[in-house]
């Protein structure tokens, strides 16, 4: 039997299978590890938070896109020599946050996609630096048009992965 | 119940970033060196490196093929540029050896302890953490290979960073330019030591030197040994801007000397020893003895002679001098190109002057013999030099008139560097 994360009542809701579950996600930390090695340039995209914002208005249900968001995120701290949560904590925000917005709005169309992926990634960096810097004590540096441009970035990218993921989304 | 109900995803939502919170807050609190690695973190290293190893191999198995079996254009003009840079840096070498063995000396009289690399262990860079926030590497050598924490890491252009994490088949390298990186430095040329620390932005700064002191751009940093996990004198970076900073210290940029965001294999320092200096007995070759195997034969005329010292070199000699003796005849071949009229024993900027080709044919000389210190050393091959940094006799003089000369002692190295002996050459 299939595992299904979500289902609505009113709007489209999809799962995914359990191997895209699994795969997407280890992909997308392998790619981010990865491709910074052979394109330094790609450090600003960020592809685990593409993924999170993917899955959660995909499946569009709060709790589902809260433990997908937080398990990517902890799985990306495990990467890193930070301590385990800064992208924990900052992606369980934009999962839960994706896919309550998810319930409300049409995702389906590219436009709003981009704009969607702007603005999770200006709150995930909103959340990351507060908590790097109040809680673990990180000097680090805020500017809006960093952080904008980089939005604009990933949500280009995003769009592209959003794209992959529709191929791998099932009905239910 | 209704309203647990309604608010059941809030509050799931909030239980979720409360745990993780207080499990970061714990982290931060009990942060040490001595920390075990988590298993999360065992487990997402060990998911996404066996990939990233399996790529890393692919694509180096890939480019040797190519570049090794396929596209060897210009291999052979390279080869040739590259053993005339090997003849150079052997002339580079010998004279730097000289001055090391001078170095050795000192130190051996003031019980000297110095640190150097013993070993090392070639590793392959296979993934990057992924994080503008966490400037770090993983490497292909793990606890399996003897790599352990706190390694230092480098290339041959100078220092990468620290093993800071082991696993099983792989290591995470803290890059130097990561916030939360420091290493001991010391400025080449003005020796002053400070911290280097890497930015959020990913630069690198030397903090903890004070603002009355005058840094150049330009300036080399060294490691200074100073933090225990790099050997001193390994090239760091080099200064790009200097100016006052906060409070009391100068705020100096340097552009460091590894490009960090490309790298591909390091060397993993896995055995530093500490000894105390040893001076050098064994008589290392010189340039002399170098430029002699190349130059074409002298001409040798009879010429009998005793012990041979120049004047300049009895006049300015320190503790450690270098004297010559002449003890055998041997035959000599002068070099076909001799410097401009230079006193012998100094050294000279300008370009070599052609010799007189009819100065001679074979010459049996005095051969001198190299006594350092009193203690008598074997005899060796010398020539006359065309090079600023070994003096030579005067345009028209004879090889035999040239073996007379004897050198002053080894002078610091940023001076030009007086001949140290002219001997028999047995060619």
């Amino acid at each position: 039997m299939a595992i299904t994360y979500t289902s609505g009542e009113q709007v489209e809701v999809y799962r995914f299978s359990i191997p895209a579950t699994v795969l997407v996600p280890l992909a997308a930390l392998f790619l981010q590890a990865w491709l910074p090695l052979r394109f330094p340039f790609f450090t600003v995209f960020d592809l685990p938070l593409l993924v999170v914002i993917g899955f959660a208005t995909a499946r569009r249900n709060p709790l589902a896109g809260l433990v997908t968001g937080g398990l990517i995120g902890i799985a990306q701290d495990a990467l890193t020599h930070q301590p385990i949560g800064l992208y924990g904590i900052s992606k369980t925000v934009v999962g839960f946050g994706a896919s309550s917005l998810g319930i409300k709005l049409d995702v389906e169309n590219a436009g709003a996609r981009f704009l969607l992926t702007i603005f999770f990634y200006v709150v995930h960096e909103i959340v990351y630096f507060l908590i790097a810097r109040g809680l673990v004590g990180l000097h680090m540096a805020w500017s809006w048009p960093h952080e904008f441009l980089s939005g604009v970035a990933n949500a280009i990218l995003g769009v592209l992965v959003f794209m992959l993921l529709d191929r791998l989304k099932q009905r239910t | 119940m209704d309203v647990l109900g309604r608010y059941r995803n809030l509050i799931v939502l909030v239980g979720v970033l409360f745990a993780q919170v207080l499990g970061l807050a714990v982290q931060v609190r009990r942060t040490t060196d001595n920390e075990p690695t988590r298993l999360i973190r065992i487990w997402a290293v060990g998911a996404v490196t066996p990939l990233e190893k399996l790529l890393g191999w692919t694509q180096t198995s890939t480019g040797n093929l190519w570049h090794n079996y396929f596209y060897l254009r210009g291999v052979r003009a390279e080869n040739r540029s590259l053993k005339a840079q090997i003849e150079r840096m052997s002339l580079e070498q010998v004279r730097l050896s000289q001055d090391a063995d001078q170095a050795r000396r000192l130190q051996a009289l003031l019980a000297f302890k110095e640190q150097f690399i013993s070993q090392t262990m070639a590793a392959q860079v296979i993934g990057s953490s992924g994080s503008e926030l966490s400037r770090s590497v993983y490497i292909d050598k793990g606890e399996h290979d003897g790599i352990k924490p706190d390694m230092a890491v480098i290339t041959a252009d100078g220092i990468v960073g620290k093993v800071l994490r082991v696993y099983r088949s792989t290591s995470l390298v803290l890059l130097i330019d990561d916030q939360t990186s420091g290493v001991g430095s010391i400025l080449d040329k003005t020796r002053l030591q400070g911290i280097l620390r890497g930015t959020p932005s990913g630069e690198l700064v030397l903090e903890k030197v004070m603002s009355d002191e005058t840094v150049s751009p330009g300036e080399l940093v060294l490691t200074s040994g100073g933090d225990g996990i790099f050997p001193k004198g390994l090239l760091v970076g080099r200064v790009t801007k200097a100016s006052p900073g906060s409070e009391l210290f100068l705020n100096i940029r340097v552009h460091p000397a590894v490009d960090l965001s490309k790298l591909e294999e390091v060397l993993v320092v896995t055995k530093i020893d500490e000894r105390q200096a040893q001076p050098d007995q064994t008589g290392a070759a010189r340039a002399v003895d170098i430029l002699a195997e190349r130059l074409p034969g002298v001409p040798s005329k009879p010429e009998t002679g005793d012990k041979t010292t120049a004047p300049d070199a009895t006049k300015s000699a320190p503790p450690i001098a270098t004297t010559v003796t002449t003890t055998k005849p041997a035959t000599t071949k002068p070099a076909p190109t001799t410097t401009t009229t230079t006193a012998p024993g100094t050294a000279s900027s300008k370009p070599a002057v052609p010799a007189n080709p009819d100065s001679g044919n074979k010459t049996t000389a005095p051969p001198p013999q190299v006594s350092v210190n009193g203690d008598p050393a074997p005899p060796r091959k010398t020539a006359t030099s065309s090079s600023a940094s070994f003096p030579a006799p005067s345009a028209g003089t004879t090889a035999a008139a040239a073996m007379k000369t004897v050198s002053k002692p080894v002078k610091a190295s940023t001076e030009p560097k007086p001949q140290p002996a002219l001997e028999d050459n047995p060619h």
